[in-house]
């Protein structure tokens, strides 16, 4: 009995290999999570992010500025998606996300070039992912240094000798110092929301059913809403006490910046959390055990923590990958908190967004809601 | 009251499941009275379980219609729930919350006023006030079943569905529950129970038995015993295992059972059961005394006609 059988050992092996056959689920997940992981490692993921958007507010059209903006564009970091009027509109671009950077001319830019005085160039940058902006930025130097070779030309020639013909003055705004902390703290919250809510509405419906309990549930007369909204409120509980730990360490530890309305946040969790249990209880409905529930929590949660803009800057993915990304609830959320803690995003910046989390929520309420069954058919 | 005595308080007609094309209850038709202990015997997945989980509205039947209390089983199942209590086959209530937390449970979803009071009464009735706090998952076998009683009596329904509700609990405890649900049919509520225990079904009023789906045979113990037209004989003696095994292949014999010193062996056709043991009879070794057949008899050769029927099917 002692030795180590090899007709037992085999009789264990069998059996192992029957079983995982059988759950077609587990296997699925064992193949696919791999192939998914190699999709998005391999070709979603960029940490070096091209044509990222940018506005242009020029009060020069001479060819120098021409020269510029166009020289931004062949460098492959800067698509110029938009040509502000004012000042104003430069900032609510920057502050609602559509842009990336903004770029102003000033006026007399051609004529402040051949004087040689060097005119200032206003680079604007949304720093709150520094990820996401660094590479651009300097390229910006090199920009800069080149635009003008093709037009200084005769008299002007002289100017191209001096290192740098206009002056390059880059903000980076929301996040001046460039900390990494201000990005990962507050998306770090979304991240973690994500994790639990889906995971335990998932277990806590699916453990009903294991334990045999839900028999006695749906023999009660209690409605599929009753028990939707019973078991995920607790759990809302459960959330907002891991946001104030978070948003706790944030200030204290971190000293992440809250610009923005701490009430606007606490309603936007409340709508994020609501998406991300209805997609728990979904799973929930699907899942024939706890481990499969497990299964589909983890499916659910690897795509959101590396397309929605967490880890890696979202436009740097390719356009495929970002698609995917607009549809997970963490990747809005992650704009949200983002735009409130560190833009002081209000309503209207912000409010793009939210639809697409109650489109979510909406959704993922209809598919759980069709999904469990009052009966046992 | 007297609509209540004019329609039983279980009228279903034609009822039919089928789960994946696999017909699990066919052609279902069955009368509980108000105030009796209904028995529903049958072998493993004979659809006793689906069966009750159509009569109380978990499943939706194929076919069929009926009435549970006067209410529609497919359009009223809603109401059906608030005045059935249903006990399920395997332990159903929760067993990380205490014995008091499951009955309070339970109370609040039926909406019940004066929470506390009924709790508390029905902890007296079970007697387990002391250990009211203790998990419902310490519980022995037979404390959870007067547990699961307790929790689908508290609602105070007029009908009760058992879905085997003694099995793996001890004599003592299951001659305690059939005492107690012979005093609740006394009061006036109207019992469904499924069992595989014979003497279980010999303390029902009336019983059906049900296989592969369909509806063998229904009365009274004694009226089901009669019908079925078996003929016993008891065999008394030695070596009894070995006539045992050839009266077995015998075809004019339809059961065979050992108990002891005593063989008991039934059989259809009155002549052919004695031609069939006539040569025990020149064995001074045995006796041969005529016998009464049991309902487990009766049972068995259900089981092989329906098994039978389904093969010409």
């Amino acid at each position: 009995m002692g030795r180590f059988s090899v007709s037992r050992w085999f009789a264990v092996l069998i059996k192992e290999f029957v079983q995982m056959r059988r759950d077609r689920l587990t296997f699925g997940m064992m193949i696919g999570i791999p192939v998914i992981q190699l999709a998005l490692f391999g070709f979603a993921i960029n940490s070096d992010p091209k044509a990222l958007p940018t506005a242009v507010r020029a009060a020069d059209s001479s060819v120098y500025a021409r020269s510029l903006v166009s020289a931004l564009g062949n460098s492959g970091y800067f698509r110029i998606v938009r040509e502000a009027a004012s000042e104003a509109e430069v900032e609510r671009l920057l502050q609602a996300g559509e842009v990336q950077f903004a770029l102003t001319i000033p006026a007399g830019f051609a004529r402040d070039i051949l004087r040689g005085q060097r005119p200032a160039i206003l680079v604007e940058a949304d720093a709150t992912d520094p990820a996401a902006t660094s590479n651009a930025l300097a390229a910006l130097q090199v920009v800069a240094r080149t635009a003008f070779d093709r037009d200084l030309t005769g008299p002007a020639l002289a100017l191209r000798a001096h290192p740098d013909p206009v002056e390059l003055r880059v903000h980076r705004r929301y996040n001046p110092e460039g900390i990494s902390q201000y990005n990962v703290v507050p998306g770090l919250m979304g991240v973690i929301l994500t994790m639990t809510m889906v995971m335990m509405t998932a277990l806590a419906v699916t453990r009903e059913r294991e334990r045999g309990t839900m028999e006695a549930l749906l023999a009660m007369p209690v409605r599929p809403g009753e028990v939707m909204l019973g078991k995920i409120v607790p759990y809302i509980f459960v959330g907002y006490v891991q946001v104030v730990l978070i948003l706790l360490a944030a200030h204290h530890v971190f000293g992440v910046p809250m610009v923005g309305s701490l009430l606007l946040l606490s309603l936007m969790l409340i709508l994020f959390m609501a998406a991300n249990l209805a997609v728990g209880f979904t799973f929930s409905t699907i899942a024939k055990n706890q481990l499969q529930a497990m299964q589909m929590s983890f499916f659910f949660f690897l795509p959101s923590i590396l397309l929605s803009g967490f880890m890696f800057p979202f436009r740097g993915m390719p356009d495929w990958a970002q698609a995917i990304g607009e549809v997970l609830p963490l990747t809005h959320f992650l704009r949200i908190v983002r735009g409130i803690m560190l833009k002081g995003s209000g309503w209207t910046e912000i409010e793009r967004e939210v639809w697409a989390l109650a489109a979510f929520l909406i959704a993922a309420t209809v598919v759980a809601l069709k999904r469990y069954r009052q009966t046992l058919d | 009251m007297t609509q209540q005595v004019a329609t039983p308080a279980i009228d279903v007609h034609g009822l039919e499941k089928r789960f994946n094309g696999k017909t699990v209850v066919q052609d279902l038709t069955l009368q509980v009275p108000h105030g009796r202990i209904y028995g529903f015997l049958g072998p493993n997945g004979s659809g006793k379980t689906t069966t009750i989980r159509m009569l109380c509205g978990l499943l939706t039947p194929d076919a069929g219609t009926g009435t549970c209390l006067g209410l529609d089983i497919v359009k009223e199942a809603a109401r059906i729930k608030r005045q059935v209590g249903y006990m399920t086959q395997r332990f159903s209530l929760y067993e990380d919350l205490s014995i008091r937390e499951n009955l309070e449970f339970v109370g609040r979803v039926y909406g019940m006023d004066d929470l506390k009071r009924r709790v508390g009464h029905a902890l007296e009735r079970l007697d387990l006030v002391s250990r009211q706090h203790q998990l419902a998952g310490q519980l022995s076998g037979g404390w959870k079943q007067r547990l699961a009683l307790a929790s689908c009596l508290l609602h105070e329904p007029r009908l009760l569905l058992l879905d085997e509700p003694t099995a793996g609990v001890d004599p003592m405890a299951r001659r305690e529950f059939w005492d107690e649900i012979h005093r609740l049919a006394a009061e006036g509520l109207t019992v469904l129970v499924s069992t595989h225990y014979m003497d279980e079904a010999e303390r029902c009023h009336a019983i059906a038995y049900i296989a592969y789906g369909r509806l063998m045979a229904k009365g009274t113990v004694d009226e089901v015993i009669g019908r079925s037209g078996l003929v016993t004989w008891t065999v008394i003696g030695s070596g009894l295992d070995r006539i045992a095994r050839a009266l077995a292949e015998d075809s004019r014999v339809v059961t065979v059972a050992a108990f002891g010193t005593t063989l008991h062996v039934s059989g259809t056709d009155r002549d052919a059961l004695a031609a069939a043991l006539a040569p025990l009879r020149a064995d001074p070794s045995l006796r041969l005394e005529p016998g009464e057949a049991t309902l487990e008899d009766v049972f068995i050769l259900l089981m092989r006609q329906s098994r039978a029927e389904l093969r010409a099917a």
